[in-house]
């Protein structure tokens, strides 16, 4: 391994940046890939679906064999607000494979003993992200309905390019709340990327029912990163 | 790393190769590349390894560490890579041989 690769693609690790070392298994030369990258041919197809599922692999391009050890962040989930909806969605993306971190700062909703083990924030999203910011191996979903809480929280997760951005709230309120963000100095294409109301349309009636479709749409969204973005790795 | 949003950078195989070649010393490289049937550790997992023989990380359960480990240590002096195959089918299996049933494929090469 070329240790210029091997610094490079640590320094990406610690950034929780994607990339992916390729290497040519005949003559055992290798490069660091990041994401966005362009790559030609096979061996670009075959990294940009290495990137979307995060599995690595051998592949044939060019008459040659290439391994591709893709490298992804793990992937989060934030949730602000500390609402009954984030009680069964904490666990579920748990479980999922997306670990939490709830935001609220209203101390009476972010108890411990309503969120047993889960990193718990009982602060404002303004002082919690300065020290953990958001990143885009990070999804956001605001349910409290208060914009005093929610609102900070999606402008930033608009501009760290969060994989996912969802809003609880009726189509009424989600109107009120673009009005809100494009005052915070939010583009239309930024916040058409706020899914809202939140969730798959599958019915969900229940908080519970609520978090699952918050969930899937979490997931499906991660799950096609790139597939119809500019600039995403051909 | 599974849980963690963070590297565990204490026991991350790729950051503590870098910091072997920050030392000065000869490291190894130990990839697995391919899988088949029950495998323990998935593809692309590391074992880095140094010209003394220590080693962090795993390409399996523990079953053919050892053998790596003495394969990384020629890569290391002659530099040129290796492509090993562990498995019950073959007759390596006598000496160091996966319990589960499973093959894979480690792919040994020197840094720098």
């Amino acid at each position: 391994m070329d240790p210029y690769a091997l610094k490079t693609l640590n320094a990406e690790r610690r950034a929780r940046r994607a990339a992916i070392l390729v290497t040519d298994l005949g003559d055992g030369r290798d490069r660091i890939v990041r994401e966005g990258d362009q790559v030609a041919g096979d061996l670009g197809a075959a990294i940009a679906k290495a990137f979307r599922s995060g599995n690595s692999g051998s592949v044939e391009a060019e008459g040659r064999t290439f391994f591709l050890n893709a490298h992804l962040p793990q992937p989060r989930l934030v949730v602000i607000g500390a609402v009954h909806i984030s009680q069964a969605l904490a666990p579920m993306a748990k479980i999922a494979g997306y670990p939490v971190e709830i935001i609220d700062p209203r101390t009476a909703f972010a108890t411990p003993d309503r969120f047993p083990d889960v990193a718990l924030h009982a602060e404002w999203p303004e002082d919690v992200l300065k020290r953990l910011p958001l990143d885009s191996y990070t999804a956001l979903a605001a349910v409290t309905h208060d914009p005093k809480v929610d609102d900070f929280a999606l402008k930033a997760a608009l501009d760290a390019n969060c994989f996912y951005v969802g809003a609880l709230g009726s189509r009424k309120t989600h109107a009120k709340r673009v009005e809100r963000l494009l005052a915070l100095g939010a583009s239309a294409e930024q916040i058409a990327r706020i899914h809202a109301p939140i969730g798959l349309d599958i019915g969900a009636a229940s908080p519970a029912e609520i978090a699952v479709a918050v969930l899937a749409q979490a997931i499906h969204a991660f799950r096609s990163r790139g597939m119809d973005a500019k600039g995403a790795a051909a | 790393m599974e849980n963690s949003i963070y590297l565990d950078e204490a026991r991350d195989p790729l950051i503590i190769a870098e910091g072997w070649m920050k030392d000065g010393k000869d490291v190894a490289i130990a990839t697995v590349v391919e899988t088949w049937g029950s495998a323990p550790r998935p593809v692309g997992s590391h074992l880095v390894i140094d010209a003394d023989g220590n080693f962090h990380g795993s390409v399996s359960g523990g079953c053919v560490e050892g053998a790596v480990v003495t394969e990384a240590i020629d890569v290391i002096d002659s530099g040129k890579a290796r492509m090993l195959e562990f498995g019950v089918a073959d007759e390596t299996a006598w000496q160091v041989g996966l319990s589960c049933g499973g093959r894979i494929k480690v792919y040994v090469e020197r840094l720098g």
